[in-house]
């Protein structure tokens, strides 16, 4: 036990403000309505995370987003386990078609209101993937998105400036 | 070619002559009767060699139909069988009976060229769910790639169980956390699972097909995304493999920087692994402060490197990022910070009687078993098999580097996490070492697309185990085929095994302690 909280001490808080030069590499879509969102999701916003096809590479960084150095607790967002509980979806990859109905029965279990995010290149055209007899492109092409954002993966700082622009935080 | 293969390829083709065939590079290839593949496999496995891949190709493009191919390895030489398969015969005698780890390769064989392996004790579909056109081969050359695939209605039959108190618990696409998609069918008793049967395919989206119509340093960018958590040990296999089948020459300098990179990329996705181990026995304070020395890493990627999972910076010829004077000072700085920071932790780990309670005796694989499913990686050598590309048949420069591999028996979760502690530690020093001896010149040399028909072996040891590629030329010197072989799809069955007799709430612990990748393995 005294060595952790050795470590404890040590460690410090290692929690970084948010890198705002990444807004930039968001596109919002304009489809979500900007004074419903605000008022809904002003304060927290709970996501429901789905891999519809991706190479667990964007994976990897939204599990970043968690660490104590992004810590996206402190801008009141978390990560559920079930979509029944979820405001926002998070969908990376290409959407392939054996996951196609997986990621539409998410989206139909959550509440009303909700946004869809798509992450990396993938989710926006299909990225090096494209459109396939097992791909069928961008997370769009599936879901209503409001908002994407780019990179092959985006860094985990652009990741949370993406969700916060998207639930109009900033 | 010594003297014992030598041998056992005159005992395979039973000719006395020994029909070898030039055209495949980077491993020792032979050609046999198709009625010889299953017995090549047998006299292979009693001189103790094991299957590390099974694929099939369509060589309709050079005037013939299609080919079965195995590779095998014997702790050093790597051994390509093929066999073309006469025109009107789809079918080809199975391996199963002599590698269990056909099973699945074979199975999709099956489902993507419509290849029936005879004798194959189940043939469900694969990869290829039930809901596709039964007639959609997508890997024949005849099947275009923007193929539209209507829904059709059939049913996946999942093995059963019934008897007093026995229940079903289906997890999955979608899961809980972060992660990728997959379907888990637990067939429990209480809190004891009797049996799981996984069932993937479902991030399959057609990047072997897609191979095959990129040009090669497109290709390059596509292997890199396989698996994204190998994305440097995908690139450098995919470029060896296309390497070896052109007979370019990667410089001193961009051998050295791969494997740099290569080290690199293990330890930070072991750093990444053991942390979340730890938070699966619900002990976050380790996951925190290994994610911490995680990002570190990642940040002096992207210092260094450009990118902070080194995505495409391994190409054809060589590597795309160089390292200046001062970069190695910073790797090295970074180096001495995280491994002492690293140190201190595994102390904790060591010291945590509640982890201790969780991760000893968890989710045995037993050496047995392990040796019997053909497993690589460190999930092969937590259970005893001491297995590593970086060793069987060392490229440069771990020819001169030689990994010191750790080796455990008692194939639990904890071995698991102990024998990546240990590669961590391994490649801490291996970084060091390389980096103190890089030697200069150019970072690439000139890429030549290969002669139509020849192809490329190769094997990478990953930080999660052995990946093998292959990959044919076609006649206007394009990509006629490109085989994937990550390690995922030699582990996957392991995981049934070891969780069987284990209760429930452990199955997240043993599947993180195995980290399989679904991407690498549904393509
Ligand atoms: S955007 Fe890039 S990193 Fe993300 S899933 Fe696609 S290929 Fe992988």
């Amino acid at each position: 036990m005294l060595k952790i909280f050795h470590q404890i001490f040590r460690t410090g808080i290692v929690t970084e403000p948010l890198d705002p030069a990444e807004e930039a590499k968001v596109t919002l879509t304009g489809s979500a309505l900007e004074e419903e969102v605000k008022k809904r999701f002003g304060g927290s916003v709970t996501i429901r995370l789905v891999d519809a096809g991706s190479c667990n590479a964007c994976e990897l960084e939204i599990s970043a987003i968690n660490n104590p150095i992004y810590d996206c607790e402190r801008f009141g967002i978390h990560f559920a386990a079930s979509p029944r509980f979820a405001d926002l979806l998070l969908v990376t990859g290409p959407v392939s078609r054996n996951m196609e109905i997986a990621l539409r029965r998410t989206y139909d279990a959550m509440p009303s209101p909700k946004l869809v995010v798509a992450v990396g290149d993938c989710g926006y055209n299909g990225g090096v993937f494209g459109c396939s007899y097992a791909s069928l492109g961008g997370v769009g092409n599936v879901l209503p998105v409001d908002a994407y954002i780019h990179g092959c993966p985006p860094a985990p700082s652009r990741i949370l400036n993406g969700i916060l622009k998207a639930i109009r935080k900033i | 070619m010594n003297g014992k293969i030598q041998n056992l390829i005159r005992d395979i083709t039973g000719k006395g002559a020994v029909s070898t065939d030039a055209s495949v590079k980077g491993a020792i290839a032979c050609e046999v009767e198709k009625t010889a593949f299953s017995q090549a496999a047998r006299i292979l496995k009693e001189a103790g060699f094991r299957l590390m891949a099974e694929w099939a190709s369509d060589e309709t493009f050079f005037g013939r139909g299609y080919a079965v191919y195995a590779a095998y390895n014997d702790g050093s030489d790597y051994l390509v069988i093929k066999s073309a398969l006469p025109p009107g015969e789809p079918s080809f005698p199975t391996l199963t009976r002599h590698f269990q780890g056909a099973y699945r390769l074979e199975r999709q064989i099956d489902s993507l060229f419509g290849l029936t392996p005879a004798g194959h004790p189940d043939l469900r579909p694969w990869i290829k769910h039930e809901d596709w056109p039964a007639e959609a081969y997508p890997l024949r050359k005849s099947f275009a790639a923007s193929t539209a695939m209507p829904r059709v209605e059939r049913e996946y039959k999942w093995a059963k169980a019934s008897g007093e108190g026995v229940f079903e618990i289906p997890v999955g696409p979608v899961h809980a956390g972060i992660i990728e998609p997959g379907h888990f069918r637990f067939q429990a008793v209480g809190e004891d699972i009797i049996n799981l049967e996984t069932r993937l395919g479902y991030v399959h989206k057609g990047i072997e097909k897609r191979f095959e119509s990129l040009s090669w340093d497109e290709a390059a960018r596509l292997s890199g995304r396989v698996s994204g958590d190998s994305t440097v040990a995908h690139a450098v296999a995919f470029c060896m493999a296309a390497e070896e089948a052109s007979g370019c020459v990667p410089t001193d300098r961009a051998r050295y920087l791969r494997a740099v990179m290569i080290e690199r990329e293990r330890i930070a996705n072991h750093l990444g692994d053991i942390g979340a181990i730890c938070n699966d026995t619900a002990f976050a304070f380790l996951h925190y402060q290994f994610s911490i020395l995680r990002e570190k890493v990642l940040r002096t990627n992207l210092r260094i490197f450009g990118h902070r999972l080194m995505m495409d910076r391994v190409v054809l010829g060589g590597v795309s990022a160089d390292i200046t004077g001062e970069g190695v000072a910073a790797v090295l700085a970074e180096l001495n910070e995280v491994s002492g920071e690293f140190e201190r932790l595994v102390r904790i780990y060591e010291d945590s009687p509640s982890l201790e309670d969780r991760v000893f005796g968890t989710g045995v694989l037993t050496p047995e078993a392990a040796n019997a499913l053909g497993v690589v990686g460190f999930v092969a050598r937590s259970s005893g098999q001491k297995l590593d590309a970086r060793l069987q048949n060392p490229f440069p420069p771990y020819d001169r580097f030689v990994p010191r591999v750790p080796l455990l028996r008692s194939g639990d979760v904890h071995a698991r996490a102990w024998v990546r502690i240990e590669e961590v530690r391994d490649s801490f020093r291996l970084v060091k070492e390389m980096l103190g001896e890089l030697p200069g010149g150019p970072l690439a040399s000139e890429w030549v697309r290969p002669l139509p028909e020849q192809s490329g072996f190769s094997v990478v040891e990953g930080w999660r185990g052995e990946i093998v590629y292959w990959v044919q030329c076609a006649p206007d010197r394009g990509i006629n085929r490109c085989m994937v072989r990550d390690p995922s799809s030699m582990n996957w069955l392991a995981l049934e095994q070891a969780v069987r007799g284990n209760i429930v709430p452990d199955f997240p612990l043993c599947n993180k302690s195995f980290n399989q990748s679904y991407s690498g393995h549904d393509l």
